[in-house]
C-alpha cells in the first residue's frame, strides 16, 4: 500500500505521420513533426493508475527523459492520473545518442533515489523498436522482470503476470520489486478529462540532469546511417505453377 | 476473422484520420487547450465519427456518448468545480466543441444546448440554492437541459413572446408553446421564456426553469430534420403548467435580457459547431482528391480543385480565428456581442460552402450515403438558422458598428 510506482513515459513521432529520412542520411526528419507520448507509455501510465486507484499503491511517478518538450509527455501522464513527474534533462548530441542502456541506467538510479517498488514501461518504443530497456532496467537493478504483460495481479508482496509470448499466454510470479513491461492488451488507455488536464497543471514536475544522478550517458552504438526502405516493387502474374517455380529459381529465392 | 478485419479496417480509418493531426498544430494555443483539444479529438475519432452516419440514420440520441462526455467534463465546460463543471475558460469550450463536431454534428449541438443554452443562464443569473438543483445533476451527462424562446409565432422577433405565466399563490401558470426545442425529447429541464406583463412589452418577459417532465407539459412530436437527426427537436406544450415560484430564474421582467445575452455566447457554440462540420467536409473532400484520379493524375493536382480547397480552408480558418476571439474576449469579460455574431456569421457561412464543395468535390460518390460528405451538407444547413439566423446576425453586427461610429 504504501508502494511507489515509476512509470516511464517516452516523446515519439506520432504514430500517424508519415516518416521522411534527413537528407543527410543521419536521422529523420523531427523539427515541426508532431510527436506523442508511445502508445505503450500510455499503457504503462493507465495500468499505474488503476493500481493507484485500486489502493494498492500509493504513488505514480512519470519519468521522461529528453529536452525541454518532454515535459508536454510527463504533463499528458499527469492529466492521465499520475501524481508528479521527473524530467531528466537530456538534450543536444546526448539526446541523439540516447538508448536503452542510458535510459536504464537513469531509471536505475531514479528507482533507488525515489524508493520506488515498481517500475512500469512500455515494452518498446514505436521509434526504435528496441524493446530493450525494460530489461536492462531490471538488470541493472538486479529485479525480476514481467515483460509483454497482458495482465498483471497485484499480491501483497509478489506480481502475477501474464505474459504474451510465441507460443501463447505464460503466467509468471514474480517477487517485488520488480519491472513490468506493458503489451497492447494490458488495457485500454483512458481519455484525459478536462478536470485532470486542469490539475496536471498543479502537479510539480522535477528537473533533474543525468550527471546529479552519476549516470553516465556515453554512447555504446554509432549510427552509420538511415535511408528509406527500398520501394516496394511490382509483382509478375505467371501462367503455370512451372513458370513461377523456374522465376523463383533464377531469383535466388529457392 | 470478421472481427479481426472489422478491427483491422477500424484501425485503418482511425489512423488516416490522425495522420491530419499533423496538419495544423496549434502551436499558438496554450498547453493546456492543446491538451484538451488532442484529447476531444481522440474521443471524436474513436467514439463518435465511426457511429455519426448511424446515429443519423437512426435519429438515435447517443445517450451512452453523451454519457462519457459527462464523465470528460465537456457538458459542463465553464460550470465551476464547485457545481460539479470542469471550470474551465470559453476558449476551452470553443475548441472541445469543434473538436466533438468534427466527429459527431448532432452531438455537438446537444453538448453546446447543454452547456450554453442551459446552464449558461443559471449559472449567471441563478440563486445558490437554484445552481445546486439544477446544475450539478445536468453537468455528468446523465441529465441534458433546452432553451424554450422561439414559439411557432415568433422566432426572430423573440420580443413577441405569447406564451404567458400567471402568479397563482405559490405557483407560476405557464401556457403557450414553444417551438423548435433542441433536445426536447431527451431533457430533463428547459430553461422557458413567457411573458408576465404584457403591457411592458419585451421587458416584461421572465425566465422559468421547467422540469421535465411536468404536469401541464406535453411534447410535440419529434421533428423529422434534414440534419443533425440524432438530437431530437420538438414543441413544448404548456397547458396550466404549474412551477413553483422559486423557479423563476433571475428577476421579474428580466427574461429578454437572459435570453439575449445567453444567445451571445450559444453563438459562439454554434460557431464552434460550423467549424467542426466545416472541418469534417474539408477534411474528406481533401483525402478524396488525394486518392480520386480523373485525366491521368489526382484531382488534387488541378487548378480548379485546388483552388476551391484553398477557398474551403480559408473561409474555415477565418472563422475559426473569429470564434476564438469572441471566445477570448468573453473570458477577459470584455464585450464580445458583435464579434460572436460575426463568428456565427461567418462559420455558419463557411460551413455551408465547405460540405457544399466537398460534395461537388466527391462527384457522384458526394451524394450518396457512403461518403460522409451528405451529412456534414445536411448537418451544416442549419447552422445558419437556429441560435439567430444570419440575417439577423447581419442585424446585431452592424447595429453594434453603427454605435462604435456614433460613439
Amino acid at each position: 500500500m504504501s508502494a511507489r510506482v515509476l512509470v516511464g513515459v517516452k516523446r515519439v513521432i506520432d504514430y500517424a505521420v508519415k516518416i521522411r529520412v534527413k537528407p543527410d542520411k543521419t536521422g529523420v526528419v523531427t523539427d515541426g513533426v508532431k510527436h506523442s507520448m508511445n502508445p505503450f507509455c500510455e499503457i504503462a501510465v493507465e495500468e499505474a493508475v488503476r493500481l493507484k486507484e485500486k489502493k494498492l499503491i500509493k504513488e505514480v511517478i512519470a519519468v521522461s527523459c529528453g529536452p525541454q518538450q518532454s515535459q508536454e509527455t510527463i504533463r499528458t501522464a499527469l492529466a492521465m492520473g499520475a501524481d508528479r513527474g521527473i524530467h531528466v534533462d537530456v538534450s543536444g548530441k546526448d539526446y541523439e545518442n540516447l538508448g536503452p542502456l542510458q535510459v536504464s541506467k537513469i531509471l536505475a538510479a531514479l528507482a533507488k533515489k525515489e524508493d520506488v517498488r515498481l517500475i512500469i514501461l512500455g515494452k518498446q518504443a514505436i521509434d526504435d523498436d528496441c524493446n530493450q530497456t525494460g530489461q536492462m532496467t531490471a538488470a541493472l537493478l538486479d529485479w525480476p522482470q514481467g515483460t509483454f504483460a497482458s495482465q498483471v495481479d497485484f499480491q501483497e508482496d509478489s506480481l502475477k503476470v501474464e505474459r504474451e509470448i510465441d507460443g501463447g499466454l505464460e503466467t509468471i510470479k514474480i517477487k517485488m520489486p520488480a519491472v513490468v513491461t506493458a503489451d497492447l492488451r494490458l488495457n485500454e488507455p483512458r481519455y484525459a478529462t478536462l478536470p485532470n488536464i486542469m490539475k496536471a497543471k498543479k502537479k510539480k514536475i522535477d528537473t533533474v540532469k543525468p550527471s546529479d544522478l552519476g549516470v553516465d550517458l556515453s554512447p555504446q552504438l554509432e549510427v552509420l546511417s538511415v535511408e528509406e526502405p527500398s520501394q516496394r516493387q511490382a509483382g509478375v502474374k505467371v501462367e503455370t505453377v512451372e513458370d513461377l517455380i523456374k522465376k523463383l529459381r533464377d531469383s535466388g529465392r529457392i | 476473422m470478421a472481427a479481426i478485419l472489422c478491427r483491422a479496417r477500424k484501425a485503418l480509418t482511425l489512423r488516416s484520420l490522425r495522420c491530419l493531426h499533423s496538419v495544423y498544430q496549434m502551436a499558438e494555443l496554450p498547453e493546456t487547450h492543446q491538451m484538451l483539444r488532442q484529447t476531444c479529438r481522440d474521443f471524436a475519432e474513436k467514439e463518435l465519427a465511426p457511429i455519426a452516419s448511424q446515429l443519423d440514420k437512426e435519429h438515435r440520441f447517443p445517450a451512452e456518448q453523451v454519457q462519457k462526455l459527462g464523465a470528460m467534463g465537456l457538458m459542463a465546460v465553464e460550470v465551476p468545480e464547485q457545481f460539479g463543471g470542469a471550470g474551465l475558460d470559453y476558449l476551452a469550450y470553443a475548441i472541445g466543441l469543434e473538436e466533438i463536431s468534427r466527429g459527431c454534428a448532432s452531438t455537438g449541438v446537444i453538448t453546446s444546448v447543454n452547456n450554453s443554452l442551459y446552464l449558461g443562464p443559471v449559472l449567471k443569473f441563478g440563486t445558490e440554492e437554484q445552481k445546486h438543483k439544477w446544475i450539478t445533476p445536468f453537468t455528468t451527462g446523465q441529465k441534458v437541459g433546452c432553451f424554450a424562446l422561439s414559439e411557432p409565432g415568433n422566432g426572430s422577433d423573440a420580443g413577441a413572446a405569447s406564451t404567458v405565466a400567471r402568479l397563482e399563490g405559490d405557483h407560476w401558470v405557464l401556457n403557450g408553446t414553444k417551438a423548435w426545442i433542441t433536445n426536447a425529447w431527451d431533457a430533463s429541464a428547459a430553461v422557458v421564456f413567457a411573458t408576465t406583463d404584457k403591457t411592458l412589452k419585451h421587458k416584461g418577459i421572465s425566465a422559468f426553469v421547467v422540469p421535465i417532465p411536468t404536469p401541464g407539459l406535453s411534447l410535440g412530436k419529434k421533428e423529422d430534420k434534414l440534419g443533425i437527426r440524432a438530437s431530437s427537436t420538438a414543441n413544448l406544450i404548456f397547458e396550466d403548467c404549474r412551477v413553483p415560484k422559486s423557479n423563476l430564474l433571475g428577476e421579474l421582467g428580466m427574461g429578454f435580457k437572459i435570453a439575449m445575452q445567453t444567445l451571445d455566447c450559444g453563438r459562439i457554440g454554434i460557431a464552434a459547431q460550423a467549424l467542426g462540420i466545416g472541418q469534417a467536409a474539408l477534411d474528406c473532400a481533401v483525402d478524396y482528391a488525394e486518392k480520386r484520379t480523373a485525366f491521368g493524375a489526382p484531382i488534387s493536382k488541378m487548378q480548379a480543385i485546388q483552388f476551391k480547397i484553398a477557398d474551403m480552408a480559408l473561409a474555415l480558418e477565418s472563422a475559426r480565428l473569429l470564434t476564438w476571439r469572441a471566445a477570448m474576449l468573453k473570458d477577459n469579460k470584455s464585450p464580445f456581442t458583435k464579434e460572436a455574431a460575426m463568428a456565427k456569421l461567418s462559420a455558419s457561412e463557411a460551413a455551408t460552402l465547405i460540405s457544399h464543395q466537398s460534395i461537388q468535390i466527391l462527384g457522384g460518390m458526394g451524394y450518396v450515403t457512403d461518403m460522409p460528405a451528405e451529412r456534414h451538407y445536411r448537418d451544416a444547413r442549419i447552422t445558419e438558422i437556429y441560435e439567430g439566423t444570419s440575417e439577423i446576425q447581419r442585424l446585431v453586427i452592424s447595429s453594434q458598428i453603427l454605435k462604435e461610429y456614433r460613439g
